[in-house]
């Protein structure tokens, strides 16, 4: 027997330093629906709660929160698809195996009693039906802000399935952020703040932070946020965005102006925290070190 | 004598090709010649426009990897060899200084198919032959599939915005006939058949290459038992699975959904519990 010593061609791990597995082939897009969506389903459930504890001034503005959450998400889902017209084959079937499956019939339950609880508020009919619709949609809101994390997570990409434990409390974190912003400016536009939006919007965000900062330690030689220049980028701004927004939102509850500037960097920060997360997904699948870090 | 339409060109009677049984194929990269023979009889088969734009310069290898439009790929890995001399006074010819491995690479038909778990339309399905396949008509092209793979096999094509890969020719085997790659492989490196006979027949292989003295040929997606409940296309390498652009210990990555979902359980539970605390505790 000979000795073989040498590895391959060329400079690269493995196959000439090709990816093991396929990156996701997703646009931002998906990026922005896990922002809109996270901001629908958290909204709703503060509306629930809200509601529930007599406090109809904030389940309103949450209401309306959900709403711009909810009305561009089937935009962007629809946008991504390879074969937009096909868009209604994701009721097709149910299957508990595809998160993205259980996902689409969550938001098709969702939204009806979404889009009812926010228009029978705007029209000041139908009080029983109001409530109802914002409870039940209130009840589906917390899976909608969380399944994206299992979606992600169900994968073969690297960062995203090693950071399984992490992403739902992250996105749940995020989308609470993001809720509590938009309820703020809502509330802040009408009049004056909601402080409980305001304790939301701020706690959440640092939440979001230290869940991120959880995922990363977890995550160690699997970081790509430390090698991928934009998912750096991407996280550094979601961070400081987050952090900037909950000091001046919680410094500056009692004014307008600064509630609405406080929760703009919040949502922003929740936007950013999105597209981190797709962005270091790509980075992970297309270096085939992580593939073999991870199988290590 | 009559031409049967399932007649292969050669006229031998069509292969016993019975649905229910499972299906597959095993790729001895040890014979392989590197042809691409296979490539050229499966994009032929499947009507697949070529895509080559460009030399990689990674050895003969211009078609890159397997997505939507390549369903074979012929990797071709060049390794120099430090101890030559030794082996010129044990192979006849001169002496090498050079192995030059080849593997013609596949969609794994995997037991447990993380594509097919997580497509949320249902356009890929297991048929009567154990393969897995994209039914076009089906398909809206979400792309969940893509990150799914653990061999990054299946691609989104760009041109009709559909997931695609290898069928394993289901439409021909439903005719009686072998995959087109498999028929087309002139040295037998790619075999078709019931999924349990090839397995048999890979181990035979293997134990014939190791009473060779080829030591470092290996038997990969053969094992029931791993990370993705076996391959429905196995292989034998002459090297470790990364050499080859695979990955060491592939997992479907479906198997921790419940793990998963009981964490996004708890995710959302504290989402309303901390949504209700806040608004509770708040008497300003």
């Amino acid at each position: 027997m000979t000795a073989v010593e040498a590895t391959t061609a060329g400079d690269g791990v493995g196959y000439y330093g090709k990816p093991i597995v396929a990156a996701h082939v997703w646009k931002d897009y998906i990026g922005w629906y896990f922002f809109t969506g996270g901001l629908a389903g958290a909204s709703s459930t503060i509306a629930a709660v809200a509601d529930l504890a007599g406090r109809p001034r904030l389940a309103r503005h949450a209401r309306r929160a959900a709403m711009v959450g909810l009305l561009p998400s089937p935009v962007l889902l629809i946008a991504d698809l390879g074969r937009p017209a096909r868009f209604a084959n994701m009721l097709r079937v149910l299957k508990p195996s595809s998160p993205m499956s259980v996902g689409s019939w969550l938001l098709a339950a969702y939204s009806p009693f979404a889009v009812g609880a926010a228009a029978t508020d705007l029209l000041g009919v139908a009080p029983r039906v109001r409530r109802a619709s914002t409870v039940v949609a209130g009840l589906i809101g917390p899976g909608i802000a969380t399944y994206t994390g299992v979606l992600v997570a169900d994968t073969a990409t690297p960062v995203w399935h090693e950071a399984r434990r992490e992403l739902p409390m992250l996105f749940a974190a995020s989308a609470a952020a993001s809720a509590g912003a938009v309820t703020t400016v809502f509330a802040s536009i009408s009049g004056r703040p909601e402080s409980s939006a305001v304790r939301i919007g701020a706690a959440a965000a640092i939440a979001e932070v230290a869940m991120s900062t959880v995922m990363r330690k977890r995550l160690g030689d699997l970081d790509t946020y430390r090698s991928d220049s934009r998912a750096r980028a991407l996280d550094r701004a979601s961070r400081t965005l987050s952090i900037a927004g909950a000091i001046v939102l919680t410094v500056g509850r009692r004014q307008r102006l600064t509630s609405v500037l406080g929760a703009t960097a919040v949502a922003a920060g929740s936007v950013c925290e999105r597209l981190a997360v797709l962005r270091a997904g790509t980075a992970s699948a297309n270096d085939p070190r992580a593939v073999l870090r991870a199988a290590s | 004598m009559t031409m049967s339409i399932n007649m292969r060109p050669d006229n031998t009677p069509p292969a016993d090709i019975e649905p229910g049984a499972r299906y597959g194929f095993f790729t001895d990269t040890s014979v392989c010649i590197g042809c691409k023979a296979c490539e050229v009889a499966c994009k032929e088969w499947n009507g697949i426009a070529s895509e080559v734009e460009a030399m990689t310069g990674n050895s003969y290898d211009n078609t890159g990897t397997l997505d939507a439009t390549s369903w074979r790929h012929v990797a071709f890995i060049e390794k120099s060899e430090r101890s030559a001399p030794s082996r010129a006074t044990t192979v006849p010819g001169p002496a090498h200084d050079m192995v030059w491995l080849m593997s013609s690479d596949v969609c794994k038909h995997c037991t447990e198919a993380a594509c097919l778990d997580v497509c949320p339309t249902g356009s890929l399905f297991r048929t009567e032959f154990g393969s897995v396949v994209v039914q076009p008509d089906i398909c809206n092209g979400c792309g969940y599939c893509v990150p799914a793979c653990p061999f990054g096999v299946i691609g989104k094509n760009e041109t009709d915005g559909r997931a695609g890969k290898c069928t394993l020719c289901y439409d021909r085997l439903k005719g009686g006939n072998e995959p087109a790659c498999a028929q087309a492989c002139p040295t037998q490196s790619i075999q078709f058949g019931p999924l349990e006979g090839l397995r048999a027949t890979a181990a035979r292989r293997l134990d014939v290459l190791h009473e060779a003295g080829v030591a470092q040929a290996r038997l990969y997606g053969h094992d029931p038992s791993d990370g993705i409940g076996g391959a429905g296309a196995m292989f034998l390498l002459l090297d470790t699975p990364d050499v080859y652009g695979l990955p060491p210990e592939p997992r479907t990555t479906t198997r921790d959904l419940p793990q998963m979902w009981r964490t996004a359980g708890r995710a959302a539970a504290g989402l309303l519990l901390g949504i209700a605390l806040v608004v509770a505790g708040d008497r300003s």
